[in-house]
């Protein structure tokens, strides 16, 4: 084996393979070898190392130099001066915006100080397609330490002492889980990893599974022996292609390495694991509906009980869990419950792993401890709002959670803080909303998605959801009376109170909190036919600021409808009857001299 | 690639690759020490690669895992080619002159493990560098 000196890791997650990561890869490796240092210094791709905003990332060790925005031409250039000559690349390092300094490592940037990595210890700092770098991390320990010392009652127990919560959203005990699931007999059971991630805006899990697909393999293993399962599933949806292609390379490796399959490690345990994709309904994240899915069904949801636990996968009982949840596994194995219980609060143990999107600086995936603040989050670790815009609110647990304004970003980020206030942890989709975002709108979109989303089994869900999108179109066109908001309030209550699964039972909190903490935009909205943010185009208004005009013609020639008179060097007139609202005119002009309100 | 058998086994594999990893996990720590070989011309012509690779592998042989190497330019002193630097945290910087292989690996050994400097290679330095 080659002793190398040097490890160039570039992120070879979704994000920044589009951003032609791969290309780049290549590039080095290319360069490398025509230098004949490729006995000298190793290229290894990596999973995602949460900083997506600048990606391509690529990482230098041992000297723990981080480049941002890395392209294929540069390769040369990091070669002859960083690698051959030992003199960093000024230009291609992180700058960071609040202290206006370069920084050359990575745990200098706020974005990581604040960060504590637990599920995502391996992202960004191992080759996911190579079994030996994920066994060199401890990996497949814990394993080993459950088959070879623990029973599965002790297995059980410490995940109950490490008081881990359900990561897909809705924060049942893990441990307990794992119980119901041991005590149902049968003669075959079945693990379950629950990988349909659907929000939108959240990408946790499938960063989990490209950046580290054995730590979920090793995590499955171990709840298939504490519950007494013998096979295990990852369903997964299809439009994650690199995730599943990462998945069977793991799981073909751990084969022939004998970590999975018959007989583990010569204690007599079997498990194995099948991949199963899942064609992207939303629906399908619900445990139930994502069985009969399994099992070659209509995704619907089922009454429960029956529990998965006691009837789940083919009528077996069933653990199903979600891919972080999995992640925190084998670190509880290895160092205890009581370890994992330290972190966090009190009654949401551990850390939980947040995408950041919207309107922030630096978009990326970023792990913290429960409990540290939304304000943490949204400006240190975040950056805060992009172009220096107002914070209007951010918005959690994607359709089925609901959205926190500035007066609450000092809540602590834990399972029951968020539902006091109306939202919901959600599997980890934090999307910031700036001043021109406009919350009614923003209630339609997610309306609009559950719409589409809904599996149509319930009526409140089918039909319900489909007239609270009714009600708001017409808000945000300007025909609604204040009577539209109670109406709104109370169609919301009964959907909640009547459907079946989670997905209907939470698909008016969108609705609801941005009513309870944004009413004034929707009365703005009905009363004075108005929307503050300036995106409800039928409420806008284009005008001619007269101070600006220079009589330049350039919206006027521009206007698709002619509804602009004036003349060169004369001040412009926007005829209102006849504007289609279609901001041509205000996209063109160069003197601020049309206004939209 | 065999299975593997028993939980000895996987431990026993852990260890041989820990090798693999340790630069990418002391890149963090702050007692790292750098060792930095004079690559330019005059030294590869000199032999500085051949220095560097007997330093690597003396590294590597003694399991120490805090020291990184890399290369740099010329730093002016051709008559004593290969030039190595070795940088250790809180301390001022080393410059050795004239190193070979053998002195390469005496330079692990001798300053790296024990603090002892090779005084009679050390070379004074006669310039000022700008920060």
């Amino acid at each position: 084996m080659p002793n190398y000196r040097m490890h160039l890791l570039v992120c070879g997650g979704t994000g920044c393979h589009a951003t032609k990561s791969n290309v780049l890869i290549n590039e080095l490796k290319r360069v490398l070898s025509e230098k004949g240092l490729e006995d000298e210094i190793q290229v290894v791709e990596t999973g995602c190392f949460g900083f997506c905003e600048k990606g391509p990332i690529v990482k230098v060790y041992p000297d723990n130099v981080f480049y941002i925005e890395v392209q294929p031409d540069d390769s040369l250039e990091i070669i002859e001066e960083h690698i051959i000559k030992g003199r960093k690349l000024e230009r291609l390092l992180f700058v960071e915006p609040s202290l206006n300094q370069k920084l050359e490592e990575q745990l200098d940037m706020p974005f990581y100080k604040k960060q504590l990595r637990v599920a995502l210890k391996n992202c960004g700092f191992i080759d996911p397609e190579d079994i030996d770098e994920y066994i060199s991390t401890e990996g497949y320990h814990a394993l080993g330490k459950v088959l070879t010392s623990m029973t599965p009652d002790a297995v059980i127990e410490e995940i109950k002492i490490s008081g881990l919560r359900g990561r897909g959203g809705g924060g049942f005990p893990t441990g307990l889980k794992w119980e119901f699931t041991k005590k149902s007999s049968a003669d075959q059971k079945y693990i379950v990893c629950n990988a349909d991630e659907g929000d939108p805006g959240a990408f946790m899990d499938r960063s989990i599974l490209e950046g580290d697909p054995h730590i979920v393999l090793e995590a499955m293993a171990i709840a298939g022996f504490a519950v007494g399962a013998s096979k295990g599933y990852i369903y997964i949806r299809a439009e994650y292609p690199l995730a599943i292609q990462r998945l069977s390379i793991a799981i073909e490796q751990a084969r022939n390495y004998g970590l999975l399959g018959n007989d583990i490690m010569g204690t007599g345990f079997d498990f194995d694991v099948e991949v199963d994709l899942g064609a992207g309904a939303f629906v399908c994240g619900e445990e139930t509906a994502l069985i009969k899915s399994i099992e070659g069904n209509r995704g619907e949801p089922l009454t429960k009980p029956p529990f998965p636990a006691q009837s789940g996968v083919w009528g077996k009982p069933t653990c199903v869990n979600n891919v972080e949840t999995f992640a925190n596994i084998p670190a509880i194995i290895n160092k205890g419950g009581h370890w994992f219980k330290k972190i966090g609060t009190e009654k949401s143990p551990g850390t939980k792993v947040f995408a950041l999107a919207g309107k922030i600086n630096n978009v990326g995936l970023v792990e913290v401890p429960m409990g540290t603040t939304m304000r943490d989050i949204v400006f240190d670790i975040g950056g805060g709002i992009r172009h220096g815009k107002q914070f209007k609110a951010v918005q959690t647990g994607g359709p089925s959670g609901g959205c926190i304004p500035y007066s609450q970003i000092d809540i602590p980020v834990d399972y029951d803080s968020l539902v006091s206030i109306g939202s919901m942890m959600g599997s980890g989709g934090l999307i910031v909303l700036d001043e021109d975002d406009c919350m009614v709108n923003i209630a339609k979109f997610y309306m609009e998605f559950i719409i589409d989303e809904s599996c149509g089994k319930c009526t409140p869900c089918r039909v319900g959801t489909k007239r609270l999108h009714e009600i708001l179109t017409k808000i945000t066109e300007g025909k609604a009376t204040e009577e539209c908001i109670n109406h709104l309030v109370e169609l919301s209550d009964t959907i909640k109170d009547t459907s079946l699964c989670g997905l209907g039972q939470t698909a008016p909190n969108p609705v609801l909190s941005t009513i309870s903490y944004f009413l004034d935009e929707y009365k703005a909205h009905v009363i004075d036919k108005h929307c503050p943010a300036g995106v409800c185009e039928a409420l806008l208004s284009y005008t001619v600021v007269s101070e600006n005009c220079i009589g330049c013609t350039a919206c006027l020639r521009a206007c698709p409808v002619n509804c602009i008179k004036g003349a060169p060097k004369e001040i412009h007139k926007i005829v209102q009857s006849d504007c289609i609202k279609c901001g041509a005119c205000y996209d063109i002009c160069r003197f601020e001299a049309i206004m939209k309100k | 690639m065999s299975k593997i058998k028993t939980f000895a086994e996987l431990q026993e594999i852990r260890k041989n690759l820990e090798n693999r990893m340790s630069l990418r996990k002391t890149a963090g720590s702050k007692d790292r020490i750098v060792i930095r070989v004079g690559m330019a011309t005059c030294g590869i012509a000199s032999g500085a690669r051949q220095t560097m690779m007997a330093i690597l592998d003396e590294l590597q042989k003694e399991h120490i895992e805090n020291v990184s190497v890399s290369q740099t330019g010329c730093l002016g002193f051709c008559d004593v080619e290969p030039v190595v630097e070795v940088i250790i945290p809180d301390k001022p910087s080393i410059l050795y002159g004239k190193v070979d292989e053998a002195l390469g690996r005496e330079i692990v050994t001798k300053h790296i493990m024990n603090g002892t400097l090779l005084e009679d290679i050390i070379v004074s330095r006669s310039f000022e560098t700008i920060k």
